[in-house]
C-alpha cells in the first residue's frame, strides 16, 4: 500500500518536473501518467502490483473533487453576475461536445472497421 | 453550554472535524447515490457538496478553515490522475484499435465544446472578460485555469465554470447517450472525458469500467489539445 502510493508519487514528482523544466503546457500528473504507462509496459509487473490501489483510488474519484466543489459555492456569485447566457453555454457546450463526440466515434468506428468486439 | 462551545471552537479550528466530516459525506452521498440506482441526478459530487455548503453556511465556518483539512483529500486528484494510467494500461488493446475514431471523436467533441460555449456566450451578449474565461472549460482545472489566464481571461471565474461543466457532464451523459442509442462503451466514456474531464470520468467509473478507462484516456488528451486550440479561438474574439 505504501509502496503503491509511493509508485504514485514519484510518477507524478517526476511529471511536475519535466513540466516545470520543459513542458508548461500539460500539467504534472497527466505527464506522469503518461509517465507510468511507459513504465508499466516496460515492466509488466509494475502494473499488476499497484493496481488494486490504483482501482480503489479511481473507484472514489468522486471524493476527491469535493473540497474544490465546496469552494465553487463560494464563488457562485460569479456566475450568477452573468446571468442565464453562462448558465445556457455552459449546458449547451456540454450536452453538444458530448453528444458530437460520441456520434463521430461510432461513426467513424463503423467507416474504418474499428467497431468493438 | 459553554463546554460545548469551547470543544466545538477546539474542533472546528483544526483539520481532523473538517477532513471527517468531508469523507462522512461523501459517504453519505456515495450510499444515497447507490440507493437511487446511481440515477444521474444523485451525483455523488453534488450531494457531498450540498451537505458541506450548507454545514459550512450554518457554522458560519470560512472556507480556508474548511480547506486546511479537506486539503488532504484535494491532494490525491495528482496521484489519482497519474493512477489513470492503470486503466489505460489494463486496455491498451482496445485502445490501439479505436485510435481513429478516438482523434476523430477528441478534435470533434474539443472543438464543440469550445466553438459552442463561445458562441452561445457571445450570441447572448456575454462581456469579454467571461466570455474568454469559458473557452477552455471542458479542460481540466489545472489547465483550464492556465489557458484562461494566457488568453485574458479570469482564471478563478474558469475554475467555477469547469466544475460546473463536470457536474453538468456527469448528470445529461447518461439519458443524453442513450437518447441517441449509443451502446459503444469506449465512445460513450470517451465523449464523456473530453467534455467533462475528472468528474465526467468518475462518473464513467460508476458505470462501467471500459468506460472509465477511456474517459481518463479522453481527459488526457483534451486537456493537451485545449491548450492548443482554445488560444486559437480566442484570437477571433
Amino acid at each position: 500500500m505504501i509502496f503503491h502510493i509511493t509508485v504514485l508519487l514519484a510518477f507524478q514528482l517526476l511529471g511536475e518536473g519535466i513540466s516545470r523544466a520543459l513542458l508548461p503546457v500539460l500539467p504534472g500528473p497527466v505527464l506522469g501518467m503518461v509517465l507510468l504507462l511507459a513504465a508499466m509496459l516496460t515492466v509488466p509487473r509494475l502494473a499488476e502490483a499497484i493496481r488494486p490501489t490504483a482501482n480503489g483510488l479511481l473507484g472514489h474519484l468522486s471524493l476527491l473533487f469535493v473540497p474544490a466543489g465546496v469552494g465553487v459555492v463560494g464563488h457562485l456569485d460569479l456566475i450568477v453576475d452573468q446571468g442565464a447566457a453562462l448558465v445556457a453555454a455552459l449546458v449547451l457546450s456540454t450536452v453538444l461536445a458530448i453528444a458530437v463526440g460520441a456520434l463521430v466515434f461510432v461513426g467513424v468506428a463503423r467507416m474504418v472497421g474499428q467497431a468493438d468486439e | 453550554m459553554s463546554e460545548v462551545w469551547q470543544l466545538w471552537t477546539y474542533l472546528s479550528e483544526g483539520p481532523l472535524l473538517w477532513l471527517t466530516l468531508t469523507l462522512m459525506a461523501y459517504l453519505a452521498a456515495d450510499r444515497l447515490s447507490l440507493m437511487a440506482n446511481r440515477a444521474p441526478l444523485a451525483n455523488p459530487v453534488l450531494l457531498a457538496v450540498i451537505m458541506l455548503a450548507v454545514t459550512l453556511w450554518a457554522t458560519a465556518t470560512p472556507y480556508e478553515t474548511y480547506f486546511e483539512g479537506a486539503q488532504f483529500v484535494h491532494f490525491l486528484l495528482g496521484p489519482a490522475t497519474v493512477a489513470l494510467a492503470v486503466p489505460l494500461h489494463a486496455n491498451l488493446g482496445r485502445v490501439r484499435k479505436a485510435l481513429v475514431p478516438m482523434t476523430a471523436a477528441l478534435l470533434a467533441g474539443s472543438a464543440t465544446a469550445i466553438a459552442v460555449a463561445l458562441g452561445v456566450g457571445y450570441a447572448l451578449g456575454l462581456e469579454i472578460e467571461p466570455l474568454l474565461s469559458l473557452a477552455p472549460k471542458s479542460a481540466t482545472a489545472p489547465v483550464a485555469m492556465g489557458v484562461s489566464e494566457r488568453i485574458g481571461g479570469a482564471p478563478a471565474l474558469t475554475a467555477v465554470m469547469v466544475l460546473l461543466t463536470g457536474v453538468i457532464g456527469a448528470i445529461v451523459a447518461t439519458p443524453l447517450l442513450n437518447l441517441l442509442r449509443i451502446r459503444d462503451w469506449r465512445a460513450r466514456g470517451f465523449a464523456v472525458g473530453v467534455a467533462a474531464h475528472g468528474i465526467g470520468t468518475a462518473r464513467a467509473f460508476q458505470v462501467n469500467e471500459t468506460a472509465g478507462a477511456f474517459s481518463g484516456i479522453g481527459m488526457g488528451l483534451n486537456a493537451i489539445l485545449t491548450a492548443v486550440l482554445a488560444p486559437l479561438a480566442a484570437s477571433l474574439f
